[in-house]
């Protein structure tokens, strides 16, 4: 069993400028994820020299041994990579660094993900060497949107989803971000009616449906309860985390789609948000805010049926009775904006507005908000979520 | 003529998929199959993954297939499609080989819809290497 001094705890978050991709050209993509981290540290009020862990995923290539050269940081005890592509390993990363101070490996760890998209590659196009890549790239299957679109065409062929319901949670993302000065799209208004003559990606997605190419680095510094005590700056307590992938999912949509059946209209979180609510004794009805992996729209909503926010196939209602907004809803969710409006940092930046809105810090605040559910990406394998709760 | 222009990747089969692009190399469409408990699997791998035999056999695909979900893709994300734009890829089942599920192209057709019926056409790519592909029945 945990003791409640282990229980871990976040302390410090930070985050590069954000751009549009390319927009970063005065420094690298590796200076850019070390100022980030050492934001978290400060805001942490700690120093580099406390840190003695780092903990990444999606094969960052920041590496975390140049990183502990350039902070100067003493001794590591820990470094953890979560496997695979794609996002879905963000808050795996944080559910490791709690694994391995909960364990006694380390007492500090740092998570985090710096991804300059102008200097590396754009996601949006086809990358060689795809695990998998012989059974989609000759067939013109080569980025994420074109990879996940055929799970939202089903999803809305057997279940009353319309693309009304995929533009609100575009709609709704992106009225956050006009609330956010960091946001990349913060400054552009979005209507239904631009919406829906937003040019298709891949069908049933627009170019509003797909999340930003962007670059920034964003890191989170989590450390033990008792640690986290003795600093001067608000805490927020790591309630849970999960990560993980059902049967048979292997690469899934990024590969051949052959996950079973009863979950290939899904995020591949549903044993993992069982895990999350058992382990946080915790049900859906007590989280006060979310935030989910926005990469594509559509995906949101079955997130939102996989956590159990409301039933299988129930989500569009969901949406529509206004229960995702800031203002008036149930569940606000992406309240910074998330990845279609704020920033595309792999879903980093998702856990660090978890972590504000439990300080009261979210240029969109959820009342009082006790809890938070953020997600790592959705619809791959592994998958995952934290619930977040205010000390 | 190739339905993509020479530019578009190819297959670079390797030791776990080669069974599959070699029966591709004769226009045969076939997938791997236990040879112990005889459950089918896609994308080629070498367990069972139900009795963890490493013994198989490549069962031959029917001719037609039915679509399972399909996107139509209108942003080239390689600059090899940017001529055929939009063109259609889609999730294709076959009735007779349970658990399988295919990516392919389908062309020949304006309208597409889940359940509709493809038929199997080669596309031959240069080099002895056919991709399947599907059209509409």
């Amino acid at each position: 069993m945990t003791s409640a001094t282990k229980k871990p705890c976040i302390v410090g978050i930070g985050e590069s400028e954000f751009t549009r991709w390319g927009g970063i050209t005065d420094c690298s993509q590796f200076q850019v994820t070390a100022e980030a981290i050492l934001a978290a540290v400060r805001d942490a009020n700690l120093d580099p020299e406390d840190i003695d862990g780092f903990a990444s995923f999606s094969n960052d290539s920041n590496e975390a041994m140049l990183m502990q050269v350039a902070l100067g940081v003493p001794v590591v005890r820990w470094t953890s990579m979560v496997w695979g592509g794609g996002g879905g390993g963000s808050t795996g990363a944080v559910a490791q660094a709690c694994a391995a101070i909960e364990a006694g490996h380390a007492e500090t760890i740092v998570v985090y993900r710096g991804l300059c998209q102008g200097q590396t590659r754009r996601f949006g196009k086809f990358g060689q060497g795809r695990t998998h890549g012989n059974f989609v790239s000759p067939f013109g299957f080569f980025a994420p949107a074109q990879m996940l679109a055929p799970l939202i065409q089903r999803f809305m062929h057997d279940y009353p989803i319309t693309e009304l319901h995929l533009a609100e949670i575009a709609l709704s993302g992106r009225a956050n971000a006009n609330r956010n000065p960091r946001a990349v799209m913060g400054g552009r208004e979005l209507n239904l009616d631009q919406y829906l003559s937003s040019r298709w990606i891949a069908e049933p997605l627009r170019l509003y449906d797909c999340c930003l190419e962007t670059d920034g680095a964003a890191a989170v510094v989590i450390t033990t309860r008792e640690r986290a005590r003795d600093l001067p700056g608000p805490v927020v307590e790591v309630l849970a985390s999960a990560h993980g992938s059902g049967p048979g999912w292997g690469t899934g949509p990024l590969g051949s789609h052959n996950m079973p059946d009863e979950d290939y209209c899904s995020t591949n979180n549903k044993q993992n948000a069982r895990t999350l609510f058992a382990k946080a004794g915790l049900t859906p009805g007590d989280i006060d805010v979310a935030q989910f992996y926005d990469h594509f729209s559509g995906l949101v909503l079955m997130a939102l049926e996989d956590f159990g926010f409301c039933g299988q196939g129930e989500s569009g209602a969901f949406v529509e009775e206004g229960n995702i907004r800031w203002e008036g809803g149930k569940l606000p969710i992406n309240t910074s904006g998330g990845q279609l409006s704020e920033a595309y940092v792999h879903g980093v930046n998702l856990i660090n507005e978890g972590v504000r809105q439990l300080r009261g810090q979210s240029t969109s605040q959820v009342k009082d908000a006790q809890t938070c559910l953020v997600t790592g990406g959705l619809g791959v394998a592994p998958s995952g979520g934290l619930i977040l709760g205010r000390v | 003529m190739s339905l993509f222009p020479e530019t578009m990747p190819r297959p670079e089969p390797n030791m776990d998929d080669a069974g599959f692009w070699e029966a591709c190399s004769n226009r045969r469409l076939a997938f791997q199959s236990c040879n112990d408990c005889h459950t089918l699997r896609h994308p080629p791998t070498p367990v069972c993954p139900k009795c963890r035999s490493t013994h198989v056999h490549w069962q031959e695909a029917p001719e037609i297939g039915e679509i399972f979900s399909f996107t139509r893709i209108h942003h080239a994300s390689h600059p090899a499609v940017s001529d055929q734009l939009p063109y259609i890829v889609a999730i294709v089942t076959f009735p007779e080989l349970p658990g399988i599920r295919f990516i392919s192209n389908v062309t020949e057709t304006d309208s597409i819809h889940i359940g509709m019926q493809v038929r199997l056409w080669w596309d031959d790519i240069g080099d002895g290497v056919y991709i399947p592909r599907f059209k509409a029945i």
